[in-house]
């Protein structure tokens, strides 16, 4: 591994200090940086370590605000998310093994970087990796890549379980930089990645994540996380969904939908959503939401399934959610 | 039998007698075969299990030298050309660095010849090791560098920067297969058979079924990869290695350097699994290069990258299975034939997908052929079961969709064509009950449930299926066993044998059948194996050792009787009587007819003041395998899951009933049956190396993307046996080693067929194929 410095925060505004506007990188569970590090895909001069930081999960105006140094296993057990969120809880344990989550933080989780093959592979052309260096995931093995929403420089996903949940519902991220704290949804935290595929976010350098706020949300409490994966546990998702509905006298009047494993960022899925609105909450209804959100997906050699995988799977899980309403 | 149900145990021990001088016809079975008062069969833990569990079972990369130093690869990023620039400074300035080689200073080594074509060569190809500027596939050592530690040998080699004169390379399988198809060998004869004019049988079949069935390029994973730890002293070398095969590796890193075999000494008391792969990689030959220039003790630890990079894997296969029939299920043809992937300066055989075909069914034409297409790429390898693992797939496969045309159930059309003889060599069976086994399998996996309509059982989102499918394996027992028993006035017993413990139970079976020959208890014998040192030329392979230290120990055995009755002397109640007439029981030897006429061991050797008898001897040349046809079965059944929104599929049972003459340990062999069907879970439903065919490299070189079945993939998996022995075999036994993972893949995907009415010819299994 190569050397580098590192420096334990104090709190967020020593974090944002030593980041140094960007030279150094934040260093939460690690689970991510330092396996990048190992493979030199990533190779910071400078840690800061943000382990320190806030790790509360506290009451926020009947929503949930969740330090950004909270470990993904308190998350996913915490009373009030599994009650509450249970998307969020489910999206979580899906993610990652007990041993990841019990040391991946959730600002670590948000700011993973994707699983493509050609990015990990120093041997590879990756435009993520190296601006401008051409990618060699379009024409190669890309049966895990995006569909929606990708560039000609760049066909990765975000992998994040974990993001698909807080995109369904709302959620908000609470940013600290050199000039002050600002917040975001995050649905506008990741990017597409247009012709700038080595930036994930929006952050400004040396931006760091300091809490995530979860905002009340009656549908959230019976919110469901599908997960379609290659194996029953330790793979990504192929697709995965993310979904509450609310249904009165047979008529949606609220709906979230997210899905992760199909673009570079977890995908909101507003268009299916606002097609629900106020129609009658029937499979028909959901197939054909599902296939106006997927209308502009674009396949690869090797991810077409991915665009009737993620059609059933939205559909499947509105039918199961409907048909639990009371 | 299975592995919860222990036959009931007299509790009066009698005698084992000598085995006979070998396994030829006319021959007795050997004694051990039908001896029910040890411990054989029962459930014995490993006698290594204390040790791994405490962590005191030392691995070739925990041994440590004074003064040694870490290795680490730099690999090429081309499949072939030139190495036109290698910037070596910065790896060479980097902290901590000793050494960086090239092939500009590496030492001359000699390439090694093929497998099986000379000496005791064992390593993947034939190609020099860091002779040259030349590449030959993608992910090529191009430099190795040693260290004061690992991390800085492995940032250093981060460091080094390389530039290539690219030449055109075959690194696509239709490339090479249009680029021509080449005769294969395997153990030096040619892969095709042909009996009668099959495609003429089959044009005229009634009933016929001619498909094409894939199976993917496949890598090693064991749990330990690969590693070596060695130091020069002087002339010699002394290698710590991960190896299952010590005395081969000693000849070939001689080979490779010019010494004697002597002068190398492998020694591997452990092994973290070897499934083929832990033979002579370059590796090896790198790290005692670079320790012989570098003057220090150097270990080699290959990162799991690494060993994607530089060990072998199991090649691709595209096979052809045609078969014509006639209404009443019989065969009038039986075509299997393909093509595979192989490396162009492979050392080891391809992948031989036939070697069952020609035993299993009693066909009236066969034509079988194995055709390779030459890539440049690594040298494929032996991996988990070559050639049946996956020729199993498409025979298997071809059989279930036979009997869905003749709508006949999958086990009556096997009944029906179950062979008197092999129908290609013509040879007796030693030792055959695969219809056993499937009667007593399906009864017990409840196969009568089964629909015969595809497509017909729900629970929810599941369809659910059961497919069935046969396992096989050869019995095998290459020429080159040897072992040495010595016998302490204590009356305890030593084994010396150059086996292999790779984590199967090897040193226990080798220990439980030793104490019964010698009517010893299980503590009373000691094995000692993994060192080049000990007697014996045995490769862990093809699930083989069992049987070649059987027949090593066998003949020892017969060695030691005829020691210890003339040590026994005139004054023993034992005089006059031949090696033939005595057994041995109770820690001494008596005659087989007459009980009294009893002496131990100890009584033996005090009287002749001896403080030990050491007797070696080797096993006897296989004539079995030349009087008759001898393999191991099992009949595999399995309930798939399979998702009808998502196309996941899951399996909820299996259950492995198998035919592989008498069990040796009941509690290891389970795990060996059992292990090796959850490998083919892996290979039915997720194993796949993807190897870039742009570029021929390999892209998904580790286990968070070379996906192997998991827990949550893996069900209740039950396993039972016929424990019949073969009478033409040490102890009854055959190899349980690789038939776990034959037939599965089949199994598996003839249950997806059952549960969704979707035939998938192209492993893996993936919910995209179901969708």
């Amino acid at each position: 591994m190569r050397p580098f410095t590192y420096a334990r925060a104090a709190d967020a505004a020593d974090a944002v200090r030593l980041a140094d506007g960007g030279r150094a990188r934040y260093l939460g569970g690690g689970t991510n940086l330092v396996d990048l590090a190992r493979e030199t895909v990533e190779r910071p001069e400078a840690l800061v370590d943000v382990t320190g930081l806030s790790t509360a999960i506290e009451e926020i105006g009947g929503g949930l605000l969740i330090g950004a140094a909270a470990r993904n296993a308190a998350v996913a057990e915490h009373r009030a998310v599994r009650t509450r969120y249970p998307a969020l809880a489910r999206a979580i344990v899906a993610g990652a093994s007990a041993q990841i989550r019990n040391m991946a933080t959730v600002g670590g989780n948000i700011l993973q970087r994707t699983r493509c093959a050609y990015f990990y592979d120093d041997g590879s052309r990756c435009n993520k990796r190296r601006p401008e260096q051409g990618c060699d995931a379009i024409e190669g093995f890309n049966r895990g890549h995006a569909v929606l929403g990708a560039s000609a420089a760049c066909v990765a996903t975000h992998p994040s379980d974990m993001c698909v949940a807080l995109a369904a519902f709302d959620a908000t991220v609470h940013l600290r930089n050199a000039d002050g704290e600002r917040t975001l949804p995050i649905t506008d935290l990741h990017r597409l990645p247009g012709n700038r595929p080595d930036l994930d976010t929006v952050l400004e350098p040396g931006e760091l994540i300091t809490a995530v706020e979860l905002p009340a949300l009656a549908l959230a409490a019976s919110s469901a996380y599908r997960k379609v994966r290659d194996r029953a546990s330790y793979a990504f998702a192929l697709v995965s969904v993310a979904a509450a509905i609310e249904v009165t006298d047979g008529i949606v009047s609220d709906v979230r939908i997210a899905l992760g494993g199909v673009a570079h960022k977890p995908w909101r899925a507003w268009t299916a959503e606002a097609a629900l609105r106020g129609g009658p909450a029937t499979a028909e209804r959901f197939r054909r939401a599902a296939e106006e959100e997927l209308a502009s997906a674009v396949a690869l050699r090797h991810n077409a399934f991915k665009i009737e995988l993620a059609e059933r799977t939205i559909t499947t899980v509105l039918t199961d959610l409907a048909g639990e309403q009371p | 039998m299975s592995e919860n149900h222990d036959a009931a145990r007299p509790a009066v021990k009698t005698a084992v007698g000598p085995a006979p001088d070998d396994w030829g016809p006319g021959r007795a079975p050997d004694p051990l075969s039908r001896h029910r008062s040890g411990t054989i069969g029962t459930r014995v833990s490993r006698v290594d299990g204390p040790l791994k569990v405490r962590g005191a079972a030392t691995f070739a990369a925990e041994f440590r030298f004074d003064g040694m130093v870490y290795a680490a690869l730099a690999f090429s990023t081309v499949p072939k050309g030139r190495i036109t620039e290698l910037d070596t400074a910065a790896a060479e300035g980097a902290p901590g660095v000793v050494l960086v080689m090239t092939y500009r200073n590496a030492p001359k080594i000699t390439p090694l010849p093929e497998w099986y074509t000379e000496g005791k060569a064992v390593a993947g190809d034939t190609l020099p090791v860091m002779q040259d500027d030349r590449i030959h596939w993608n992910g090529q050592p191009i430099a190795v560098v040693l260290a004061d530690t690992q991390e800085q040998a492995d940032h250093a080699a981060s460091l080094i920067r390389a530039g290539y004169e690219p030449e055109p390379a075959v690194t696509s399988f239709e490339q090479a297969k249009a680029a021509g198809r080449h005769p294969t060998f395997h153990y030096g004869r040619p892969l095709k058979t042909e009996i009668s004019d099959a495609e003429a049988a089959l044009a005229a079949a009634p009933v016929k079924v001619d498909e094409i069935y894939r199976t993917p390029f496949q890598n090693h994973n064991a749990i330990e990869p690969h590693a070596v730890t060695l130091a020069w002293d002087g002339d010699e070398l002394v290698v710590h290695d991960a190896s299952q095969a010590v005395v081969h590796t000693a000849w070939s890193l001689g080979y490779a350097f010019g010494l004697r075999q002597d002068q190398v000494h492998v020694s591997s008391p452990y092994v973290g699994g070897g499934f083929g792969g832990k033979s002579l990689w370059s590796h090896h030959i790198l790290a005692a290069a670079a320790a012989k220039l570098a003057g220090r003790p150097v270990r080699a630890a290959l990162t799991r990258e690494g060993v994607y990079r530089v060990v072998g894997g199991r090649t691709k296969t595209e096979q052809r299975v045609a078969i014509g029939a006639r209404p009443d299920g019989g065969f009038d043809a039986l075509v299997h034939t393909g093509v595979v992937a192989m490396g162009r300066h492979n050392t080891m055989p391809p992948e031989p997908f036939i070697t069952s075909t020609g035993s299993l069914y009693a066909a009236r034409s066969f034509t079988l052929e194995v055709e390779a297409a030459h890539m440049d790429m690594l040298a494929n390898t032996f991996m988990r079961a070559p050639g049946e693992a996956v020729g199993s797939f498409g025979l298997e496969c071809a059989i279930d969709e036979l009997a869905d045309r003749l709508g006949m159930d999958p086990i009556e059309l096997r009944v029906r064509n179950e062979p008197e003889r092999n129908p290609t060599s013509g040879l007796p069976f030693s030792s055959r009950h695969l219809l056993e086994a499937y009667r007593v399998g399906a009864e017990r996996f409840g196969w009568t449930e089964r629909s015969p309509r595809p497509g017909t059982r729900s629970e929810g989102e599941w369809r659910v299926g059961m497919g069935v499918a046969t396992a096989s394996h050869p019995y095998i027992r290459l020429p080159g066993g040897e072992a040495r028993i010595t016998l302490t006035a204590d009356g305890r017993v030593i084994i010396d044998v150059a086996a292999h413990e790779m984590g199967m139970g090897t040193e226990t079976t080798t220990a439980i059948v030793a104490a019964e020959r010698l009517g010893l208890d299980l503590d009373q014998v000691t094995v000692r194996q993994g060192d080049s040192r000990l007697p014996g030329l045995i490769m862990a392979g093809g699930a083989q050792q069992t049987a070649v230290i059987g027949g090593a120990v066998s003949a020892a055995h017969r060695a030691l009787l005829a020691v210890l009755i003339e040590l026994a002397g005139h004054d023993s109640p034992l005089a006059g009587l031949r090696p033939e007439e005595v057994g041995c029981v109770n820690g001494g030897l008596h005659k087989l007819e007459d009980p009294s006429r009893f002496e131990s061991y100890t009584d033996i050797l005090a009287r002749a003041g001896r403080g030990e008898v050491s007797v070696e001897a080797s096993g006897p040349p296989p004539l079995e395998l030349t009087h008759w046809s001898m393999r191991s079965y099992g009949a595999m059944f399995c309930e798939a899951r399979v998702n009808a929104v998502t196309g996941e599929t899951r399996i909820s049972r299996f259950l492995g009933s198998f035919d592989c003459g008498r069990i040796m340990n009941a509690k290891t062999a389970a795990s060996q049956f059992r292990g090796g069907i959850i490998m083919g879970l892996g290979l039915a439903l997720m194993e796949e190396t993807h190897l870039d065919e742009r570029h021929g490299r390999i892209m998904n070189p580790n286990l968070a993307e070379y996906h192997v079945p998991v827990h949550m993939d893996v069900p209740e998996i039950e396993v039972m046996w016929t424990d019949i022995p073969d009478p033409h075999s040490p102890m009854g036994a055959h190899g349980v080693g690789e038939i776990g993972i034959t037939g599965v893949g089949a199994a598996v995907a003839n249950a997806v067929y059952n549960a969704t009415g979707r035939r998938v010819r192209d492993l893996p299994i993936t919910l995209d194929k179901l969708l």
